[in-house]
This record gives structure tokens, sequence and C-alpha cells, in this order.
């Protein structure tokens, strides 16, 4: 999908927060120039062409009681996308994210309580027959939240 | 700065989890957003805007806003590099690494030995991977003599990206 500029002006206004009002679009669609209409169907295009993957508050599982937590695997090529259904039909499973390396499957986990996350890790070695890496966070030191898209940009 | 809260006033009750669960799947795109929420709750739409209000300043919600596809936007070469840096030192270097504009998470996580030296990560993202393999020089000249291994892990597809889901 190839974005033009307002566009890329609701991803970027959009990623430094969200008014609480009584009626928030129309706020935020003044504020960059346009109508609330417009704001309303461009922002349905980008989510249905999932060049945004998600729109709404954003929660903290480890601010509620929960955990997060980074697990990695060495997962078998030929048996890379059975794992992957079992993994990503968890729930708890927020992310997972193939990549290139011999750990080659990593996910987070959201749970909702501490002990959820030593339960999905054994329910996960158990039904696929390979052992878990489990990695929480013991510190985070910073976190960017903004991509900014720039007019540059080569989009799809 | 270590941001895990067991503070009791962090908590949430039950109807901060129905809330939660209202709108885990994102805000519907209506005129009067937070009203159809709080109809379909059955609270007054006041309530609800000040729970949010109050899960925002917590930090039960992080934000509210928009989650975007990074490859979608452009950042086709989506690193997470990984670090091999002294436990004495790492939260000095971390909130070095942290800051980095290029970098969008930094944590300290456990080593996994032997299979596993790193007890830093940090995600990259660049339009391309000689950009972030820029990036991974950068942060390597930063850390000197403190990074004893590293390791850049790109991403090769997304397998999910729901973020967090409670179960009503």
């Amino acid at each position: 999908m190839t974005l033009d500029s307002l566009d890329r002006q609701i991803i970027n206004q959009l990623q430094t927060g969200f008014p609480v009002s009584d009626e928030p679009y129309a706020e935020v669609a003044a504020a960059l120039g346009t109508d609330e209409a417009t704001l309303l169907a461009r922002l349905q295009i980008l989510l249905d062409e999932r060049v945004l993957t998600r729109f709404g508050p954003l929660y903290r599982a480890d601010r509620l009681g929960g955990a997060f937590s980074l697990v990695a695997m060495k997962v078998p090529e030929d048996k890379f996308d059975e794992v992957t259904e079992i993994v990503n039909s968890f729930p708890e499973v927020a992310h997972n994210y193939q990549r290139e390396h011999a750990f080659n499957m990593w996910f987070v986990l959201a749970t909702d309580s501490e002990a959820r996350v030593a339960q999905v890790n054994a329910e996960i070695e158990k039904r696929s027959g390979l052992p878990v890496h489990n990695m929480p966070k013991l510190n985070e030191y910073f976190i960017h939240l903004d991509l900014k898209v720039d007019d540059q940009d080569e989009l799809s | 700065m270590n941001m895990q809260m067991t503070d009791p006033e962090h908590r949430i009750d039950s109807l901060d989890r129905r809330i939660i669960i209202a709108t885990q799947d994102g805000l519907p795109l209506v005129s009067r957003p937070y009203a159809l929420i709080a109809e379909q709750l059955d609270i007054p739409v006041a309530e609800l805007k000040q729970r949010l209000q109050r899960m925002q300043e917590t930090g039960v919600i992080r934000r509210i806003g928009v989650v975007p596809n990074h490859y979608a936007l452009g950042y086709r070469a989506n690193g997470m590099t990984v670090w091999d840096v002294p436990d004495e030192r790492i939260d000095e270097l971390g909130e070095q690494i942290g800051a980095l504009d290029f970098v969008s998470h930094c944590y300290h996580r456990p080593r996994k030995l032997p299979d596993w030296p790193y007890n830093l990560f940090a995600m990259v993202h660049a339009h391309t991977r000689d950009e972030a393999l820029a990036h991974v020089e950068q942060i390597a000249k930063l850390l000197g003599a403190h990074n004893r291994a590293h390791d850049v892990l790109f991403s090769t597809r997304i397998l999910k990206k729901t973020g967090m889901r409670l179960n009503p």
C-alpha cells in the first residue's frame, strides 16, 4: 500500500498518544487539519492493510500483576510450521518472530500472573517436544515508541 | 531503573479487568468510542474515562495509540542485537545503549550458558541491512572493551503480533 502525506501524519501522530475525551477522533483530526470522517476511514484502511497492527490502549502485563518474558527455541526447519502453530495457539503469546540464528523462534509471553509463564513454557515443551529458553527481562533501560515515517521511505 | 511494579496501588480491580478485555483488541472506530465501550460495559462514560486516565498514570497502559508494522513502514531490517557485557557494568551500559535513537527497546536478560552468553538486548530498526549493521558498529564502538561478544539476529518473518490478551 502506498502511504500519502496524511497517512504518514496519522501514523506519526497516533504513535505519541490518543486523547481520552468525548470525541477524540474529531480532536485528532482537527490537529491534523482534516475531519473526523476522513481520519476514521484512513485508520480503517491502515488497519485492514496491516500497515498498523493495532490501535488502542497498550497494556503492560507486568504492571497488572502479570509478567512478560522473551522465550527462544531452536526449531528444526521441517517442524517449523507445526511448532509455530503450537506456540501461536496460546493467547499469552503476544508476538512471535522467526529470526536468522540457531535460536530461530523468539516469542514474547504476556501473562496475567507470574506463575503462568512457567505453565505456558512447560506446555509448549510438552507439545513441541523441544526445550524452551526463558529469558525474562531483569531490567529495562529505555523505550522509544515512535517509528517515524519519512517521505523518502520506500513503502509497501 | 527497574520497571517491575508490585506496589498494590498499581493492581487492577475487576472493573479494570473488564475494561482491559473490552479494549485489548482495539478502540472502536466511531465518533464516540468511549461512550460505546461504556455502554457495552454498562458503566458511566465518566468512570471509564477516569479509569483509563488512571491506568495511564500508573503505567498499566503504556499509551493509547497505534502499533505500526515495521515492514510496512519501510523498516525492512529489524535486528535483535545481543551483547555479552560485564554484569557489574550492565545498568550503566544499558542506559547508554537504550538512549540511542535507533534502539527501540533495550533490556538486561539472563544468559543461558553455554549456548547463549549474551545478557544485553537492543532492538534496532533500519531500512536496509547495511544501515542496521552500521548501527551495530556504533553500539560496539560505544561499548568498547566491555563488549566481550555480540551477535545480531535479523527477523525474517512475523509469526504473530497481537499484543497482550487477557482471557475473559
